[in-house]
């Protein structure tokens, strides 16, 4: 039993070939024509034609014990009408006779034992081969190579129809096609991956196409379990589908950004915060784990504690607090050189992320500036954004598109008037002109405040707004001078996705001077506490020293050291950053979270429900519902991220806190754009923006990465706090690794390689490198335009053959179809140019498209019945079968020879 | 074995995804969405393929195509008879078309279709102001919605016939920035 089904298999395998080697009797043209125009396969057809219907049978899913009874008669019939037609055909060879004899014999030994199919077919073949070799000298030869050619084709075939499979979604046929089609070449492969295999080979064959299968669907399940694990995405897609696309790739940016964070966020938190806390000294012993005894009363007040001072300042948010122990637990952890590379760290992946993203987004957009000829075309056939699900978002497309429409019908007419160009001009450096005002302006004001900032913390009891000055009048330009931007805007008349590149721009610089200033500012401060810090570490000193000397204690007793928090300290300058970065970040979270519920809710409430009471109509007119700015959004995102970066090293907890924050606004924004915002006026597309957003991104983290790139570079750490306490500079904490942690030559090679020497040449290759790459970029850019315009005079030129093409097709079928009759008689004289006819008949097939090939077919099969006696059917046994509408359409398709 | 889902067979199921851009999940819950269109109407068993045609006025009716000008071009083109009443499987098709992962070349097919108005496989004058009135709901003046479309004849017509054929629309479609993605409906 175990022999059964891959007997069946085989015989399935047999006739399937068979038949598809007589030329499908699906269609009654070809199955006609073929037989006599190469006799010399037609031996092992039949052999073929007998296991068809029990191979369908077995596809079918019963294997019937009978069908080799019902396959003799079939095979009787076969060989009768075969005999017709070779008595009917006047140009009938001796060969053909003798095949017909060796077929006799055949068809005896099939008749006789049904163990002979069970044999391996392989082995089968190879005793037709010989059984026929004696009487067959001649044609014997013809027939192998014909076999292993039919074999080649089949294969052939199957591949085919597997990529018919695989591309079955990219037809444009109806499902019900597609279905039927799909079924029909499931069913095809899986009767002739048997037949495929050779010999022992088989069975490793069908093992692979089961470990394909599964390969397949495994690969569909991963799939399905990806596209289940990206978050948000439900929501996303709902904020799309309301706003279009431009405010989902806000969204979409956060998301990205939630991820990267969470990255920086597992490297530091891992790496650094986690060993500190489980393996470093315990909170409160030695002096940079304490707090200071003046502070301690009101260490744990909210008002302190919510200006990250007290407990907060002196715990492992922040750098003051970690040891410079140089191996801390009994992993001999090197907390210091952790600390160094993971700052260092922070930056690379930011770096290579973000570049990395950047080139995947710009891989996708090759075809730019081929849109200039289809103006009209783009925005008839792809304005429309299929994705709108919601009638305001309609409307208002419909009224941009009118209006783009409109405008680009001006553009048209007047695109050679260009009559206000001094106003134009003259507005446009006015503008220009106040803006750069505003931004000086704000620069000052920044710088001025902060220097005020500095007066204050010198002096006792200050008041809440004189400590938190400078976060106020950051965060107050930042809400006011965009929307003045933006009026200032409206003098220079620019298109409006120009408008925003220039707006975005303005705003960044805006945002830029001021973080600049912030730091320079910043930067003062820590020079300041620097000088002091010789000061400080004298007096620590001296009062230990006094300490431990003074008099007035039993000196038999060793003294009980100082307690950590009377220890006197230095400012921690590097604390002090870390803590100005956070409190930043967080006061721009709660300024945005704040007007985000005042600007867009209370306003949309307000709007919504005085609407019933109002003298005017509130929706339309004056405050209306608020639109999601775009380009505010992402820029705060953008800086807030430049601040993270810069925070990072001197804060290790403010990544933390970034991700609780971009977690939060995640839900708090789409909320609030669903509740209370309405989709923008003109609704502009992002797609294209989204490298400008990430280009600003990458100068940020450059611009960000300056400071802090100074500060440990230059800078000398605080003498009694931080990771690098005691060292001149805190990357000297890699040379230390370097000497004392790796054998002496490796030291060497390092010394060697931070040779001048050495880097200036290694900086020299880069920028050769960089130059030469550049050039050959240009040069495989020109290559790809003028292959563009070579494709683009093929086209033209295809373009006009087809036309002269179109009126002669019918013509050319007529000529395919005497060719092919034509072929067919030579065939019929001289069975060894089978093969050559078949090649020939492939050539006369080639030409004919889809499109011209039923063209061809048509005069093919009302030609033959004329050139062939009306006996010369196809069987009607046979047919039988095939009346299946969807087999016969499929098999057509099968039959076609391979391109 | 406890599996809940007996709408359609596991063969279908297989099937339906080698013809579709659609994993399990999705062809699942857009049955269920052609479902609730016709509760009534469609069964919630399809292991044998019954012959369920749900009338374009439902159709019609989803989110997703409501507001969108060209929503009975759509499901005429997706309609076996071109009435726009369409069975499961035209769904699938029209929203497998439409989804983000199927390629540019059957998108371009199906657009040529969609804007083609009265099916004679080439876009002419007339179906170029039929879009253009329904893209801008007729705001624009006649003499505004001729001259755009000779603009796009000029730019896209190759072979100067005065009409569009899909070669010349696929010519024009293929170089579109845009066209990917906003030629998609998400479900």
């Amino acid at each position: 039993m175990s022999h059964r089904p891959q007997g069946l298999g085989e015989e399935a395998g047999g006739g399937a070939r068979g038949r598809s080697r007589s030329g499908s009797p699906g269609t009654g043209d070809r199955s006609g024509r073929r037989p006599s125009r190469k006799p010399a396969p037609k031996a092992e057809g039949v052999t073929g034609r007998c296991g068809g219907p029990a191979g369908q049978e077995w596809a079918k899913g019963s294997p019937r014990p009978d069908s080799p009874q019902r396959k003799q008669v079939e095979h009787k019939r076969h060989r009768e009408e075969l005999g017709k037609q070779k008595r009917s055909t006047a140009r009938r060879t001796r060969e053909g006779r003798k095949k017909k004899n060796g077929k006799a014999s055949l068809k005896e030994q099939r008749a006789s034992p049904k163990k002979e199919k069970e044999v391996p077919k392989k082995e089968m073949w190879k005793q037709l081969k010989k059984r026929r070799s004696p009487s067959l000298a001649s044609s014997a030869s013809a027939g192998e190579s014909l076999s292993e050619e039919e074999l080649a084709r089949i294969l052939e075939q199957v591949e085919e129809k597997k990529k018919l499979i695989t591309h079955m979604r990219n037809k444009p046929w109806p499902m019900a096609k597609k279905l039927t089609e799909l079924r029909e070449a499931q069913e095809f492969v899986e009767k002739y991956e048997g037949a495929l295999g050779k010999g022992k080979g088989k069975r490793l064959y069908a093992y692979r196409m089961l470990m394909t299968k599964k390969w397949i669907k495994f690969k569909r399940d991963f799939d399905n379990f990806k596209t289940q694990c990206i978050p948000w995405e439900m929501k996303i897609k709902d904020i799309e589908s309301h706003f279009g696309s431009s405010v989902a790739s806000y969204f979409i940016f956060l998301r990205w950004m939630y991820g990267v964070n969470l990255v920086l966020f597992g490297l530091i938190f891992g790496l650094v915060i986690i060993p500190e806390v489980l393996m470093g000294m315990p909170y409160g012993s030695i002096p940079r784990k304490t707090v200071p005894r003046a502070e301690e009363e009101r260490a744990m007040d909210f008002s302190v504690l919510w200006d990250f001072e007290g407990y907060i300042k002196y715990s492992a948010l922040f750098y003051g607090y970690y040891n410079d122990q140089r191996t801390i637990g009994w992993l001999r952890y090197r907390l210091p050189m952790a600390y160094f590379m993971v700052g260092v760290s922070v930056f690379g992946y930011s770096l290579m992320i973000v570049i990395r993203s950047m080139a995947s987004n710009t891989q996708g957009g090759t075809s730019e500036g081929e849109g200039d000829n289809f103006t009209f075309s783009f925005k008839m056939f792809t304005s429309w954004d299929y994705l709108i699900g919601n009638s305001e978002t309609a409307d208002n497309k419909y009224v941009s598109i009118t209006t783009s429409f409109k405008e680009s019908i001006v553009d048209e007419q007047e695109s050679n008037k260009e009559e206000n160009i001094h106003l134009t001009r003259f507005l446009r450096v006015l503008a220009n002109f106040l803006i750069i005002c505003c931004l000086c302006g704000s620069g000052y004001l920044i710088y001025f405040v902060v220097k005020r900032s500095q007066e204050f913390s010198k002096m006792q009891n200050v008041s809440w707004y004189e400590r938190n000055e400078v976060e106020i009048v950051m965060s107050l330009l930042g809400m006011f001078c965009p929307p003045l931007f933006e009026t200032i805007a409206a003098l220079e008349n620019y298109h409006p996705r120009i408008g925003l590149k220039w707006q975005l721009g303005r705003i960044f610089a805006l945002f830029l001077g001021n973080l600049y200033t912030f730091l320079l500012a910043l930067m003062d401060d820590v020079h300041l506490k620097l000088s002091n810090e010789e000061k400080i570490k004298n007096i620590t000193h001296w009062t230990l020293f006094n300490y431990y000397n003074s008099s007035g204690w039993n000196e038999s007793v060793p003294r009980p050291p100082l307690h950590p928090a009377d220890v006197p300290r230095g400012s921690c300058w590097e604390t002090a950053v870390g803590i100005e970065f956070v409190r930043l970040t967080v006061s721009d979270m709660l300024v945005t979270y704040i007007t985000i519920l005042v600007g867009d809710f209370l306003r949309a409430c307000f709007v919504r429900f005085m609407n019933y009471c109002w003298c005017w109509d509130l929706e339309a007119g004056f405050p209306s519902y608020a639109e999601f700015d775009i380009s505010g959004n992402v820029l705060g995102l953008i800086f807030n991220q430049g601040m993270i970066w810069m925070g990072s090293f001197y804060a290790p907890g403010l990544v933390g806190i970034n991700v609780l924050r971009l977690l939060t606004s995640m839900y708090f924004q789409c909320w609030a754009v669903m509740s209370s915002n309405v989709p923008h006026e003109r609704v502009f597309k992002a797609s294209r923006s989204n490298n400008f957003y990430m280009g600003l991104l990458l100068l940020v983290l450059f611009l960000s990465l300056l400071p802090v790139a100074y500060t440990i570079m230059s800078l000398p750490p605080s003498f009694d706090c931080g990771p690098f306490s005691g060292k001149n500079r805190m990357y000297d904490v890699i040379q230390e690794t370097v000497e004392n942690d790796f054998p002496t030559f490796l030291g060497k090679i390092f010394a060697f390689i931070a040779n001048p020497g050495l880097i200036i040449p290694a900086i020299l290759l880069m920028f050769l490198a960089i130059y030469y790459l550049n050039s050959v970029s240009k040069t495989l850019s020109r290559a790809n335009a003028q292959l563009r315009k070579k494709i683009q005079a093929l086209r033209e030129v295809e373009k006009s053959h087809k036309s002269v093409k179109g009126r002669a097709t019918a013509r050319d079928s007529e000529d395919t179809a005497k060719g092919s009759s034509k072929n067919a008689t030579k065939a019929g004289t001289m069975p060894h140019s089978a093969s050559q006819s078949q090649t020939l008949g492939k050539k006369a097939q080639g030409p004919g498209t889809s499109s011209s090939a039923s063209g061809t077919m048509l005069p093919a099969s009302s030609h033959l019945p004329i050139s062939r006696p009306a006996g010369i059917r196809p069987d009607p046994g046979h047919a039988g079968p095939q009346t299946h509408p969807g087999r016969s359409a499929s098999r057509k398709s099968a039959q076609r020879p391979p391109h | 074995m406890g599996n809940k889902q007996t709408v359609f067979t596991h063969e279908q199921l297989e099937e339906y995804q080698d013809c579709t851009f659609f994993t399990r999940k999705e062809i699942m819950r857009l049955f269920y969405r052609y479902q609730d269109l016709a509760p009534q109407l469609v069964p919630l068993d399809y292991t044998s393929c019954p012959d369920v045609k749900v009338p374009y006025e439902l159709i019609g009716t989803m989110p997703e195509l409501k507001d969108n000008p060209f929503r009975l071009r759509i499901a005429q083109v997706f309609s076996e008879d071109g009435d726009g009443h369409m069975t499961l499987n035209n769904f699938l098709d029209m929203f497998s078309v439409m989804s983000e992962m199927a390629p540019r070349d059957l998108k371009a097919y199906y657009a040529f279709k969609i804007y083609d108005f009265n099916n004679d496989d080439y876009i002419c004058m007339w179906d170029l102001e039929q879009t253009v009135t329904k893209l801008t709901r007729g705001e624009l003046s006649a003499e505004e919605v001729s001259l755009v479309c000779e603009k796009v004849l000029d730019e896209a017509d190759g072979d100067h016939d005065g009409r569009l054929s899909l070669e010349d629309f696929q010519n024009m479609i293929l170089r579109a920035p845009d066209f990917l993605s906003t030629f998609h409906i998400r479900i």
